[in-house]
């Protein structure tokens, strides 16, 4: 593995946009091929989301279940440097042109341009806000924000924390929150039942942290940051029920509303996007080698429809041998049976009443793609 | 102001697993299981696409097959009690419980991921799976979190009555 920044090869043949599970097992397969691939990351450290996970992950031992994300990232790091990828950190991509030229900047220094065969967009995804009375507050963040924090960086976010949302993002940070001596005073969450699964929900109630369905924040209060909270009761149509208001004591609100698919370089592109819920919002339009309605570029991951790691990296495998398909490395057959080996362990993951409707949404992306 | 959310009217049962729902699953044993030593107890009731438990079992006595969204079926009898699912199950919902660890007692092994972990011999608060405060039970094993075991195990003695409230504890 090169850093390669002051050095950087100009011509590449597939230049992949984020260094995050999905555009590092990307450029894994792709380089195992031949392919000779620079990854692009505006962090000054690889991995994306991988390293702020301090929890295990579900799935089978293909996927590497039962270790922890961080873990992963570090496996996937050491086989990154024993292969040719070369890895550009700091490395902010502001433009994608259609002819494949790429616009970046290093350290927020000159603007660069890059010419590129193919390219794999990774950018992953972007928490989603919820606005409130007092929403700008210091110490309310995205749920996300509040583990890197702590995970990554070492800082403890606030000392008696309200995370709002009881999806698994909500259920796992705050018991990480506690896990760093955090108060979580409790999980709020707008609608009548716990969205995600019952195991996360259950580790954080047998740790006294209470889950408060059919409720939501009005207000947050404080003079320099947030000092408390109003939370309120709502009924099955998430509508305020009145005089059922009361006000809690709390240094940090958390919110985890969902993800959203991180796509502003895909706009900008002019590509084909499609709006689907369960996938987070505006996903760009792909076929079943995650290739896009511009011809040789590629996405994978989060930006692709906000699932999992576990699955943002097979999509990265995927578009990885597609890509080395694409540019000769990779014959027709031989491309064919990794791709349905990838299909077969991406499949396993979308079973069952979580997976299904993120299948099933993956499914209408396909079927609106005529390319 | 209030100062703790659990005093508010809420469903308490929220996220957590009844003992009626938990002797519907397959890896939930029974009170006869439970006379003939140190078994897991699996409190997974979900479909989620997951089998490290079944793939770690040196004994074969966990079985989630095909899809792998299936619950994991234990073979009471096939388990040796060896804690290996514990320590991987990325649910952290397999406890392993010997029922008759004496007249009296019942010994509860529990996955715990906090620093610092308690010592041997040490007093701490049982608490059951809403979190609240049971009995005192003392520490009889810490295991370290390992590799292969991949969280922190720890093995108290409650009363015998207990055996099947106790899921936590704190110091
Ligand atoms: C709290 C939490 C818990 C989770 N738990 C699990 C779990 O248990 N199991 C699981 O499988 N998944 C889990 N996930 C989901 C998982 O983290 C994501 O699905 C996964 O990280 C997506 O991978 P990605 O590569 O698409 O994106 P990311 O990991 O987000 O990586 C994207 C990368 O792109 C870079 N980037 C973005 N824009 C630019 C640009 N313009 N120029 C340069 N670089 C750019 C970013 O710096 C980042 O490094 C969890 C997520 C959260 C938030």
């Amino acid at each position: 593995m090169g850093l390669a920044i002051g050095g950087m090869q100009l011509n590449n043949e597939l230049v992949i946009i984020g260094a995050g599970p999905a555009g590092l097992s990307a450029a894994k397969e792709a380089a195992k091929f031949g392919v000779k691939v620079l990854v692009l990351d505006e962090n000054d450290r690889p991995g994306g989301q991988l390293f702020t996970q301090t929890h295990k992950f579900f799935g089978s031992k293909e996927h590497s279940a039962g270790i922890r994300g961080f873990q992963i990232g570090n496996r996937l790091l050491e086989d990154i440097k024993k292969s040719d990828v070369e890895i550009s950190l700091n490395t902010t991509v502001y433009g994608i042109f259609p002819d494949k030229t790429v616009m970046f900047s290093v350290l927020n220094e000159k603007i660069q341009n890059l010419q590129a065969k193919n390219i794999l967009i990774a950018t992953g995804g972007l928490e989603k806000p919820i606005m409130f009375k007092g929403w700008t507050l210091p110490g309310i963040m995205g749920a996300g924000a509040a583990q890197t924090m702590m995970n990554v960086f070492r800082v403890l976010p606030g000392k008696r924390a309200l995370m709002i949302g009881t999806g698994n993002v909500g259920l796992i940070v705050s018991y990480q929150l506690k896990q760093a001596g955090c108060e979580v005073i409790g999980v709020l969450d707008v609608m009548p039942k716990i969205s995600g699964y019952k195991v996360h929900a259950s580790k954080i109630r047998r740790a006294a942290i209470p889950i408060l369905v059919s409720h939501t924040i009005k207000e947050a209060k404080g003079n320099q940051s947030v000092e408390s909270a109003v939370i309120t009761k709502v009924d099955n149509s998430c509508r305020e029920i009145d005089s059922n208001e009361f006000e809690v004591e709390c240094d940090l609100i958390c919110i985890a509303a969902g993800l959203q698919p991180f796509n502003e370089l895909c706009w900008a592109l002019k590509m084909e996007m499609e709006y689907i819920g369960v996938l987070g919002g505006f996903v760009p339009v792909h076929n079943d080698n995650m290739q896009t309605s511009i011809k040789d570029i590629f996405v994978a991951g989060d930006l692709a429809g906000v699932e999992e790691a576990s699955t943002a990296m097979e999509e990265g495998k995927l578009a990885g041998i597609a890509s080395a398909k694409n540019l000769g490395y990779l014959s027709e057959k031989e491309f064919n049976n990794k791709k349905s080996e990838i299909i077969e362990r991406l499949n396993q993951l979308r079973l069952g009443s979580f997976g299904i409707e993120r299948e099933k949404a993956k499914k209408i992306l396909l079927n609106s793609c005529n390319f | 102001m209030v100062k703790k959310l659990d005093k508010i009217p809420n469903d308490s049962e929220t996220g957590v697993l009844t003992i009626e729902r938990l002797r519907q699953t397959p890896g939930f044993p029974d009170e006869k299981d439970l006379e003939n030593g140190l078994i897991a107890v699996i409190e997974c009731d979900e479909d989620i696409p997951c089998n490290p438990c079944e793939s770690i079992c040196p004994n074969a006595a966990i079985k989630v097959g095909n899809p792998i969204t299936n619950l994991p079926v234990l073979n009471f009898s096939k388990c040796s009690g060896c804690l290996k699912c514990l320590g991987i199950c990325p649910g952290l919902c397999i406890f392993a419980i010997n029922k008759n660890y004496n007249n009296d007692k019942s010994l509860i092994y529990i996955p715990y991921e906090y620093y610092p972990l308690p010592k041997k011999d040490m007093i701490v608060r049982a608490l059951d799976r809403k979190g609240n405060y049971v009995c005192d039970a003392v520490v009889l094993k810490v295991l370290k979190p390992l590799k292969k075991q991949n969280s922190g195990l720890v093995g108290i003695i409650i009363p015998k009555e207990y055996f099947n409230i106790v899921r936590n504890f704190e110091f």
